[in-house]
């Protein structure tokens, strides 16, 4: 009887079907980006490249048994006895499964892993960067030196060692019959040419400011955090160089560290106008707006000290005059996602009585599922008319 | 593999095949190949070479090709049951391995051709797959592949519920009842010859008529592919005719369905008969034992069909070949007989009726069998050991091939052509979420409004689906 052998090289389908696979996995984080984009795996991530997200509408649907609620057959070492615990909910993937039982335990979703430049990709797909402008440019002499072409003339230091050679052999070659290395002539040379290149980067710095007064719990923060999570990646899809300033707040405002800005402790009462007075300040000192685009944008609960409003609202109008789009962001108490203060919050305060409401964007995010609204609303497409 | 290698292997292989013949055994001629780990990986995902294209083949694809490269499991063989059967042996196979593998597969292939249940079974079944896939492919570059995949993952939902009964059939439902030969030419005389038949046949054909108002399907019908292929109001020729085509494959998988165990209890019986039997050095002897070993050592906690099967044909040899004196006396049992028993097994019975039948107190206790079920949310607890009830457990798992029967009750529902489903409740309940995914599926095929009955908390429950929106009652 004979063995057979076949050139299985060209055979792919396994792989192409594969990739339909992903593509539907793809359609689906692009259906769920709404819960996705606050998950914590992603903010936290740390620098990872990859993360695994829980993915619903995967599974192939059937009419089955409820895993959960029938008996199974299973099979022990030896010795099992009525009453042993064998798994417990929860653990991986559950515990045996009888033959041709459905094949699948109470599991409602597909763990996938995706790369997080992939979710980005969707997600600033529909973003774009409202009243984007031309500032004047700074030309960067880049260090590096392109070598593109191969020139036969050029001065020795930049001879190309290995395509003279190569040069060398071919006449050789052509001339003797054989390839080797012979005699150097001039018409061997070959020469790499190279450019400076001169790149022109644009510019643009977010002043993130965050208030950190005793209402501000994790939850707040962790909105806050995805939210500017997202923000600095997006910006940085648009700008070579984009810059964080990160201020917070309490009564009083200072520059803090990235670290700090996330971590800090809260404590004591509201004055906004003190973080909007020193993003004015840095403005002013480090990043002139004919250079740089900016975006500061604010997340705080509201609560602002009741006499500071006047001021708060003045300072955020000049701040609206020298930035692209000026953010704020009022969180609200995660439990209480349905209770909206109607008068006093800052949020209504500013959509009142700001001069310049074209470039400022209020809104406000109950659940972490607001997150993804929320940049939407900061970047949706709408700069068009400027 | 080198040329010498295979030389060996051919010998190996004619050396195998005749000790299985001199055995009893009595397989289809074997086509066997080599292939690298992608290609057995793509065919065991497929189930068949050359099969149409469709995401989810690639996200089980995927899956058992992580498993192997992360060394969690390994796939030794595909056996295809055609005629001549194809063996896929994985490439990089030891010699010793490959000896186990291939007396494994020559009784798969035994099993394919004496079992009753494949009786019926297409075995030019690859090439069929092959136009099947051709076929879908020129509906993908004429309709659209999203549309195409769309329509694929609305029928594999359903796929499983065919009619698997392969010995009763009924009449296709889109015959005529009764063909209509045309009336005789009324004679001169006929109605004075005839008057009173005549009568009866007027009056038999108005009763008919009032008293049938015919329903569709006239008694519950199991076959959800069929019967929705046949009669729903929306389906385009080329949608009727992919779900004639998952029609056709999945009668080709359902005695596989049917006879796990068995088959694979058959094929680890005799590769271990057979490999006794060649002359092994002791080092061959030891690899093979581990292989073995592998093969059907008891999972944790899950039943593995390969350790189950086996045992329960080594002890129906041996409860064959010695009698007890009751047996003896009560049945007329020789002692002796085990062989000629286990082959009569092998060509009469499914699982279903393997485990009803063969599957003996000693063999619950010994094989450490136990019922186990979910306990207040939280734990997985062993439940019961009776064997009796082990037994029945299994083989309801098995009815049906694990899946719930769904029957059309009504075609026409509220006169409107909705299409009305019932589950047979048997005491399991569905998964409720994987219901309503899946209606939405049908509605997809039927177009109207799908409803479907069963039980939940010992309540009668109708989940109904409008195209837009889910309610029960």
């Amino acid at each position: 009887m004979l063995v057979h052998r076949h050139d299985w090289s060209l055979q792919r389908k396994g792989y192409l079907d594969q990739e339909r696979h992903k593509e539907r996995v793809r359609e689906a984080i692009r259906r769920n980006l709404g819960s996705i984009v606050a998950n914590e795996s992603i903010i936290l991530s740390d620098g990872k490249k990859t993360i695994r997200i829980p993915i619903r509408s995967l599974e192939e649907y059937k009419f089955r048994y409820d895993y959960r609620k029938k008996k199974h057959v299973g099979q022990g070492p030896g010795g099992s006895r009525v009453g042993d615990v064998i798994a417990r909910e929860g653990e991986g993937q559950g515990p045996g499964r009888g033959p041709g039982a459905g094949d699948q335990p109470g599991v409602d979703y597909y763990e996938a892993e995706v790369e997080i430049d992939e979710i980005a990709k969707l997600i600033f797909e529909d973003l774009e960067l409202p009243y984007l402008e031309e500032k004047s440019k700074q030309a960067v002499h880049s260090r590096q030196l392109r070598f593109g072409e191969v020139r036969k003339t050029g001065i020795l230091p930049h001879l190309d060692k290995r395509r003279t050679l190569l040069e060398n052999m071919k006449r050789m070659a052509k001339e003797t019959g054989t390839a080797r290395i012979g005699p150097l002539r001039k018409e061997d040379l070959r020469f790499k040419s190279w450019d400076e290149e001169i790149r022109y980067e644009t510019n643009a710095v977010v002043i993130a400011m965050m208030d950190v007064s005793g209402s501000m719990g994790e939850f707040k923060k962790y909105i806050a955090r995805s939210f500017y999570f997202w923000m600095v990646r997006f910006l940085r899809t648009k700008y070579d160089n984009v810059k964080v300033v990160f201020i917070t707040h309490h009564t009083e405002a200072k520059e803090v560290t990235e670290e700090q800005f996330f971590t800090q402790g809260e404590s004591g009462g509201t004055v906004v106008s003190s973080a909007y007075r020193l993003a004015l300040e840095i403005i002013r000192e480090r990043f002139n707006p004919k250079d740089w685009n900016i975006y500061p944008f604010h997340f705080s609960d509201g609560d602002n000290y009741y006499s500071d409003n006047d001021e708060a609202v003045r300072l955020a109008d000049e701040l609206i005059a020298t930035c692209n789009l000026f953010g704020y962001g009022e969180i609200g108490e995660e439990e209480y996602a349905g209770y909206r203060r109607s008068g006093g919050a800052l949020l209504s305060i500013f959509n009142e009585r700001l001069k310049n409401k074209d470039r400022f964007v209020g809104v406000r995010i109950d659940r972490k599922e607001d997150v993804y609204p929320a940049l939407k609303a900061f970047f949706g497409r709408r700069g068009e008319t400027v | 593999m080198s040329d010498a290698e295979i030389k060996v292997l051919e010998k190996a292989i004619e050396q195998i095949w005749d000790k299985a013949c001199e055995l009893g055994l009595d397989p289809f001629p074997i086509h066997f190949e080599i292939v690298p780990a992608t290609v057995i990986y793509e065919i065991g995902s497929y189930a068949l070479p050359g099969r149409y294209s469709h995401w989810s083949f690639g996200k089980a694809y995927h899956k058992m090709k992580l498993m192997y490269d992360l060394g969690l499991s390994k796939l030794y063989e595909v056996v295809i049951n055609t005629n001549p059967a194809y063996a896929f042996l994985l490439e990089g196979n030891s010699l010793v391995q490959n000896k186990m593998i291939i007396a494994h597969v020559i009784a798969h292939v035994d099993f394919f051709k004496n079992n009753i249940y494949f009786s019926r079974t297409n075995r030019r079944m690859v090439d069929e797959a092959v136009t099947h896939a051709e076929r879908i492919r020129e509906y993908e570059f004429k309709y659209g592949r999203k549309t195409v995949e769309e329509f694929l993952d609305a029928v594999l939902s359903i796929q499983e519920h065919i009619n698997p009964d392969l010995f009763i059939r009924e009449e296709r439902a889109e015959a005529p009842e009764k063909p209509k030969t045309p009336a005789p030419k009324p004679g001169k005389y006929d109605d004075l010859f005839a008057l009173d038949e005549l009568k009866k046949e007027k009056v038999s054909t108005v009763e008919e008529e009032e008293d049938a108002p015919r329903r569709i399907p006239p008694r519950p019908e199991k076959d959800l592919v069929r019967f929705i292929m046949t009669h729903s109001p929306v389906l385009e020729p080329w949608q009727r005719d992919i779900m004639a085509m998952i029609h056709e494959e999945m009668e080709y998988f359902v005695p596989q369905l049917q006879t796990k165990i068995m088959n694979e209890g058959w094929a680890s019986y005799w590769h271990t008969r057979i490999l006794r039997e060649l002359d092994l050095s002791d080092e061959e002897f030891v690899e093979f034992a581990q292989l073995h070993a592998a093969v059907v050592s008891p999972r944790k906690g899950s039943l593995n069909p390969y350790y189950v099967g086996f045992k329960i044909f080594e002890d129906i040899e041996r409860r064959w070949d010695h009698p007890t004196p009751e047996e003896i006396e009560k049945f007329g049992r020789e002692p002796g007989k085990g062989r000629e028993k286990i082959f009569e097994v092998r060509q009469l019975e499914n699982d279903i009726s393997f485990i009803r039948n063969y599957l003996t107190r000693q063999l619950v206790e010994d094989l450490d069998l136990y019922i186990f079920e979910l306990r207040d949310e939280e734990e997985w607890v062993i439940t019961d050991k009776t064997w009796e009830r082990v037994r029945d457990q299994m083989v309801a798992d098995m009815t049906n091939f694990g899946f719930p029967v769904i029957e059309v009750l009504d075609g026409d529902y509220n006169g409107n052509r909705e299409l009305y489903l019932r589950h047979r409740y048997e005491g399991i309940e569905l998964d409720i979420e994987y219901a309503k995914k899946t209606l939405e599926y049908v509605y997809k095929l039927w177009g109207r409004d799908v409803h479907l009955e069963t039980v939940v908390d010992g309540e009668p429950l109708v989940l109904h689906f409008d195209g837009e929106e889910h309610w029960e009652d």
